[in-house]
């Protein structure tokens, strides 16, 4: 069975919307939303094949750890352990300016929000931003 | 960003892209609007077969170039002169809206002695445009009953980006061109949600809605809602951050969905700065350059597998839908960063992102009336201060953001580095149709790099000719900082002396080449103009 869900494009900042035709839990086709949509039923080419890198082999799949300079695969707990011990580590002996981060065009409203919140309340540091320069 | 804010007061595009077949004329500038927002390039086509002008500013003869009324083929980092010698003709022709002037604005009598000095015939002795086309233009563009810029990082990834906006708000408002349907002055934004990132904060200098860090009444709501205090300095912008990073003093990065190894300018700089770091956290959803750089690397989750929302280059909230679920042990941004914020003592207890939503309604004048039941429709565009507002298509309807509209005269800064004998060609760059950005998405879909398989730069006729350059030929690009290898493609659509190539492609960056001087006030880098040499390879490319 095939079901498709509403959704945004994921490429430029038109906003068009587009159903994500799901079949055995992949995206198998992405077609224009027509209804409540400011693309009205077209699609540029991206937007045609935004379901194809979604099962990509290349995604990542697991948390990676870098030891002697190579990558291991890791479980989240280890990896947001080390990542947890090394910013507290950080922020004690160098304080909040010892931070960059950058957060996501790409990402949610409500994850950026979430990293702006990281940022200030618990890395202490204004020092966040994204490529909207770019 | 920066330009809008300080002449109207609210950095987005004043207007909606519903609106632009409602316009009489439209002046794009800085903008491949075919090949970077397809369907605003579909909407303005579709507004031109309705009868309306168009004015094409560009370098290169773009999709919508070629099918402009007029094209002012400017040389890269002219704008603004192009623009004060339009406001020049308006002025000098009498085609002013001087009720507008009057009621809405402050500064005219300023900026109009300052522009008496940009006649058409000096500017076109920089801009290399014909005179009597900037007449034209200009009469074209100030005649309309309703006229629309749109403009993209033609203009604001310069030196000058600042200065670039602020003349074109002085171009709009002297003609009265602002808060009605049809009109306004339109920054096309790149990414699906850049708008979204914005109007969240994640920037140095402001929380949600651009509610400044350095306000200490914003600083005190936040401690209230956040429980922690707010750092009262605005922070470093990203271009700052490498710098900082190289020098030492920001010695940890958490990067999110981005890929700094390829898109950033003078590139060598980012990778000695991302290298040196004590600690270096990458979260996406593939291992892009950057993220080898990586100590520890954190799988996120694509768009097709959360909830969440995006903001539109017009200001439209809408819902993300989650379609499947998350690929191997990959997880929401959202989900990670909680449970981050957990490990180091912070509390945030979220189930799912619509009662973030609630939060940033509550913390957000412009998002406060926001909420996922009010987006299962075509969603609403910002501001919406409360539960029962529409929305808002276009901005300062009865009066500015800032109150009143203000004139600034704009002083032409060329770009930061000439050309000269050893370097004799100006670089551009940009974007292509099947491709996004630095192709961490695209060029893992089979079709596209089909469509266009890797880099390229393209060369006018005549430089070809005078470098000794056949179309096909692998040639070497080089700038003062880096030095690329890609095929040229030899056309008449990119004006003599500028060669353009798109920044997809890590095996050629142009990235390498751009330089990285900022802007002043916004920090854009200026990716649009460096010099450049060029010089064959000696081999053939296949079919490219």
């Amino acid at each position: 069975m095939t079901h498709y869900v509403k959704t945004v494009c994921p490429y430029c900042g038109c906003g068009c919307s587009i159903n994500l035709h799901v079949k055995n839990g992949r995206t198998v086709r992405t077609s224009p939303a027509v209804k409540d949509s400011i693309n009205k039923g077209t699609l540029c080419i991206k937007g045609m094949l935004a379901h194809e890198f979604v099962h990509s082999p290349e995604r990542l799949k697991t948390p990676l750890i870098k030891e002697n300079g190579v990558f291991r695969e890791a479980t989240w707990d280890e990896a947001l352990g080390i990542v947890a011990d090394r910013f507290r580590k950080i922020k004690e002996e160098s304080g909040g300016a010892a931070f960059g981060v950058l957060s996501s065009a790409r990402a949610a409203c409500e994850e950026n929000y979430l990293m702006s919140k990281l940022a200030r309340a618990v890395l202490a540091t204004n020092n966040i931003d994204h490529c909207a320069r770019l | 960003m920066a330009g809008l804010a300080k002449t109207m007061g609210a950095g987005a595009m004043t207007n909606s892209i519903e609106e632009i077949t409602e316009s009489q004329v439209l002046f794009v500038i800085g903008s491949n609007t075919t090949e970077q927002h397809p369907l605003i390039g579909s909407r303005v086509i579709e507004a031109v077969k309705n009868g309306a002008k168009l004015i094409v500013a560009d370098p290169r003869r773009t999709y919508l170039a070629e099918r402009a009324y007029i094209h002012l083929c400017l040389s890269p980092g002219t704008d603004v002169v192009l623009i004060n010698a339009m406001i020049n003709v308006i002025i000098e022709d009498g085609l002013f809206d001087e009720n507008f002037i009057e009621k809405r604005t402050e500064g005219f009598e300023v900026l109009k002695q300052d522009v008496l000095q940009w006649t058409p015939e000096r500017a076109e002795r920089i801009t290399g445009v014909k005179a009597e086309d900037i007449r034209r233009a200009a009469r074209i563009y100030a005649g309309a009953e309703r006229a629309m810029i749109l403009y993209c990082m033609g203009i604001t990834q310069h030196n000058c980006s600042t200065d670039n906006v602020i003349a074109l708000s002085n171009l709009v408002m002297l003609t009265g061109n602002v808060g009605r349907p049809g009109t306004g002055l339109c920054p096309l934004r790149g990414q699906n949600n850049v708008q979204g990132a914005c109007d969240m904060g994640a920037l140095p200098d402001v929380l949600t809605g651009y509610q400044k860090v350095t306000d200490p009444n914003v600083r005190e709501k936040f401690l209230r809602a956040w429980g922690a205090e707010i750092p009262d300095t605005p922070g470093l912008t990203v271009p700052e951050m490498f710098k900082a990073a190289e020098e030492g003093i920001i010695k940890a990065m958490y990067i999110i969905g981005e890929n700094p190894a390829v898109s950033e300018s003078h590139l060598s700089h980012v990778e000695k700065a991302l290298a040196g770091l004590e600690f270096l956290v990458v979260q996406d959803i593939f291992l892009t350059e950057t993220a080898r750089f990586a100590d520890v690397v954190l799988p996120a989750c694509s768009f097709a597998e959360k909830d969440g929302t995006f903001t539109t280059t017009d200001r439209r909230v809408q819902r993300l839908r989650k379609a499947v679920e998350p690929l191997g042990n990959s997880k929401p941004d959202w989900q990670i960063i909680v449970e981050l914020a957990a490990r180091m003592g912070y509390n945030m207890t979220y189930k799912h992102p619509s009662e973030i939503m609630d939060e940033i309604a509550s913390l957000t004048p412009s998002y406060g009336g926001i909420s996922y039941d009010r987006l299962e429709g075509p969603g609403i565009q910002v501001p919406c201060p409360h539960k029962d507002h529409p929305g808002t298509p276009y901005l300062h309807k009865d009066s500015f953001a800032r109150g009143k509209g203000k004139f600034i005269p704009v002083k032409y800064t060329p770009p930061a580095e000439k050309t000269d004998e050893e370097y004799p060609l100006v670089l551009t760059t940009g974007r292509v149709l099947y491709h996004y950005h630095t192709g961490t998405m695209t060029r893992k879909i089979d079709f596209l790099n089909k469509k266009c398989p890797g880099p390229f730069v393209e060369i006018n006729p005549v430089d070809a000719q005078k470098f000794g350059i056949s179309n096909g030929d692998v040639v070497y690009i080089k700038s003062r900082r880096g030095e690329i290898k890609a095929p040229a493609r030899v056309t008449e659509k990119i004006k003599q002396g500028v060669v353009f190539v798109p920044f997809h492609f890590a095996e050629a960056a142009a990235n390498y080449l751009t330089i990285d001087v900022l802007d002043p006030v916004a920090k854009t880098p200026q990716l649009k103009a460096c010099a450049v040499n060029i010089s064959a390879g000696g081999e053939k490319h296949g079919d490219n």
